[in-house]
């Protein structure tokens, strides 16, 4: 079977900085793919090259066989198949939730009103939100604000979803409402790029591991595997400082009968 | 002597409203003309092309440097003899006042869509919105409220300026306003008549513009 | 149409004496508008009972009604009452009254944009009212209005082209001047662009160079 998404000796370049270095990557369509790696290995880099927000210098990049890395490439169609979330929610703050909703669906794919109202409130139902159709978004908590944000790629039918660290702007009581919804997706078979920092959800959510360190792709592997029996060092490093915390132990003070003694 | 100079404000009234409609013409189509020309000028300027923005610069140092008042005389004297044609001088002080107000509102309006967050672009194109409806749909609409209030005020200051068409020959409102001294030399009334026609049409605005501006400033 | 270098040249002596009184008109209008602003503003921050409101009002005339009749006001209405005044005197009369109202403008905006939270705690380590606003708030505030005192300087200086209409023999007056006696109107307007130019075009970058190091300022115009 084909790959849906296949970077190819792929590079990009940020004035003289490297910031990918010849990435190999293929994702089949259903899969759910969880990129992990230190700030600044080039993660995000790589979701917004398959969106067309970065020019990519060198390689392939070919979605569905097609071929990106051109200068005939109608990124506006491009964009249709590939929805995207990002950290920071970036709804438009002057529409109403149901307006953000349907100003794709309406103004790029020219589609029924009644029709893409219809589904997306069905979708903002599935997230628990049909009762903020017409609130704007000033009016939301940031989980609110970025499961709407979800709801409105959705709203286009896209082919893949990119998730860019969409929870690393929410306040920790909201994380799990977001992740919750993603959970959701990926096991309606839908195909999934996910970078994010929340490493049990990674090891939940994920079909493969890829992870990156200074633009290159280091490793892929299973999560099991790779969050037991990391192949690299790198990696291992990167695992241990995520798990120091989870290591401490229970209390740091002296044991209790010590101190009544 | 106060019955008199009613009097004659009455029978001026009609020469002087003739004059104010010239001037409020004048502004009016100065005031179309830099909307539409500085929402083009914000636009460009925000495309992100080196070579736009430098032209864009270069217009808009010409008419920060240049006074108005200079502008009117270049192509007041300058398009009959630069390039064979000759305009009437009412249309004269419409260019004028159209290209300088459009590099004014122009650096308000790219001024208005710089400050909007990154993400709002981004977001606009991650759902395949194309160029014009990027604009149209998120940017332009969202950068509405920061720049209305200075565009109101660069409105009043195009009003005043166009004063400085009598200078060219316009037959506005100073004109009709010299006109009617030249009969009956009541220069103080019709000066005083002048200034209350402008502080009349101007002062509501320049309030406008402070108002939303408050009402506006966390927005 | 053919370009008279000659003549050209021959007015130079005149247009160097009529960027004397443009730079003459220009800098007394900023000291004069600089002075009354800096006492209309100091009304307006005290809020001197009765004439902070006639500051207000004059503020609000000055701004609001055009620099050309504000002019004509001076030069062809005051006669009539008995104050006949040159067309020089009329100049810097009229862009004093112009300026003086911007400048206010600049200056309280300056003061208002101290923090509150300097005066607190300027209060907070027992300054007097008097040191504090000689010690917090004045030396702030003038750092803070610096940018656009300096945007309102640059252009009263331009305005004072206006007042070539009273045959103030600044550069423009010149101009129309030789166009009416000679006919010879491209070489004129290419040296009244090319002083604008070399006059204005500098003072109007830095200007851009201040407005960036500086990030505030409000625009009195």
């Amino acid at each position: 079977m084909n790959p849906l998404i296949e970077f190819q000796g792929f590079n990009k370049f940020f004035g003289q900085h490297q910031v990918l270095k010849d990435v190999d990557l293929a994702v089949q369509a259903g899969e759910v793919v969880v990129i992990l790696g230190p700030s600044g290995c080039g993660k995000s880099t790589l979701l917004r090259c398959l969106n067309g927000l970065e020019e990519a210098q060198g390689g392939s990049l070919r979605l569905d066989g097609q071929e990106l890395l051109g200068p005939d490439t109608d990124w506006r169609q491009v964009r249709q198949r590939v929805g995207m979330v990002f950290q920071s929610y970036h709804l438009f703050g002057h529409m109403s939730v149901i307006d953000n909703l349907l100003l794709g669906p309406l103004k790029v794919q020219k589609r029924e009103r009644h029709e893409a109202q219809a589904q997306a409130e069905a979708l903002l139902a599935r997230v628990g939100l049909l009762d903020k159709r017409d609130a704007f978004p000033r009016q939301l908590s940031g989980g609110q604000q970025q499961r709407i944000a979800i709801v409105r790629s959705l709203c286009m039918n896209p082919q893949v979803m990119l998730f860019d660290e969409v929870t690393a702007a929410l306040d920790p009581e909201m994380v799990k409402e977001v992740l919750q919804v993603i959970q959701g997706l990926a096991r309606e078979g839908m195909t999934l790029l996910i970078v994010t920092h929340e490493m049990a959800f990674a090891r939940a959510v994920a079909d493969r591991i890829v992870f990156m360190e200074a633009g290159r792709i280091l490793e892929q592997n299973h999560p099991e595997r790779f969050f037991t029996q990391p192949q690299t060092a790198r990696a291992q490093q990167f695992l241990e400082k995520f798990s120091f915390v989870e290591s401490l132990p229970k209390t740091l003070s002296k044991p209790l009968h010590k101190e009544l003694s | 002597m106060a019955s008199s100079g009613i009097e004659l404000l009455l029978v001026s009234l009609p020469q002087l409203a003739m004059g104010a409609g010239q001037t409020l013409a004048i502004s009016a189509l100065g005031i179309l003309f830099a909307t539409l020309g500085g929402v083009l000028y914000g636009v460009l300027a925000t495309l992100g092309s080196r070579w736009l923005n430098i032209l864009l610069q270069v217009y808009l140092e010409l008419f920060r440097a240049i006074p108005v008042l200079v502008w009117l005389y270049l192509v007041f004297f300058g398009l009959p003899i630069f390039f064979g044609l000759s305009i009437p001088s009412f249309w004269c002080a419409v260019l004028v006042l159209g290209l300088w107000g459009a590099s004014e509102v122009g650096e308000v309006v790219r001024g208005a869509l710089q400050s909007l967050p990154r993400g709002q672009r981004e977001a606009g194109l991650s759902i395949g919105l194309g160029g014009w409806q990027l604009y149209a749909y998120v940017l332009l609409p969202q950068a509405l409220k920061r720049m209305t209030p200075p565009t109101i005020n660069i409105y009043t200051r195009i009003i005043k300026t166009s004063s400085l068409a009598v200078l060219i020959g316009v037959v506005e409102v100073i004109k009709a306003g010299q006109q009617i001294i030249e009969r009956t030399y009541e220069s103080v009334l019709i000066y005083g008549a002048l200034f209350l026609f402008f502080f009349l049409v101007c002062y509501p605005l320049s309030a406008a513009s402070r108002v939303l501006e408050r009402r506006w400033a966390h927005a | 149409m053919s370009f008279d270098t000659a003549f050209m040249l021959s007015t130079l002596p005149a247009f160097f004496k009529a960027v004397g009184v443009t730079l003459q008109v220009g800098a007394i209008a900023i000291a004069t508008s600089l002075l009354v602003a800096l006492l209309n503003a100091t009304i307006l921050v005290l809020r001197t009972p009765y004439l902070w409101r006639l500051v207000k009002g004059y503020v609000e005339l000055a701004r609001n009604t055009p620099l050309l009749i504000q002019l004509f006001f001076v030069y062809f209405a005051l006669p009539s009452l008995g104050v006949k005044v040159s067309g020089f005197a009329a100049a810097i009369i009229t862009l004093t009254f112009m300026g003086g109202a911007y400048l206010t403008e600049v200056l309280r905006a300056g003061v208002e944009a101290v923090p509150r939270a300097q005066l607190e705690s300027g209060r907070s380590i027992g300054l007097s009212e008097g040191q504090l606003l000689r010690h917090v708030i004045l030396p702030q505030a003038g750092i803070l209005s610096l940018p656009a005192l300096f945007a309102n300087f640059v252009f009263l200086l331009k305005e004072t082209t206006v007042v070539s209409a009273v045959a103030v023999p600044e550069i423009l007056y010149t101009t129309k001047n030789y166009i009416a006696l000679y006919y010879k109107t491209y070489e004129m307007l290419a040296v009244l662009t090319l002083l604008c130019v070399l006059i204005f075009l500098p003072l109007s970058l830095l200007l851009r160079y201040l407005e960036r190091r500086l990030q505030h300022g409000q625009f009195g115009h």
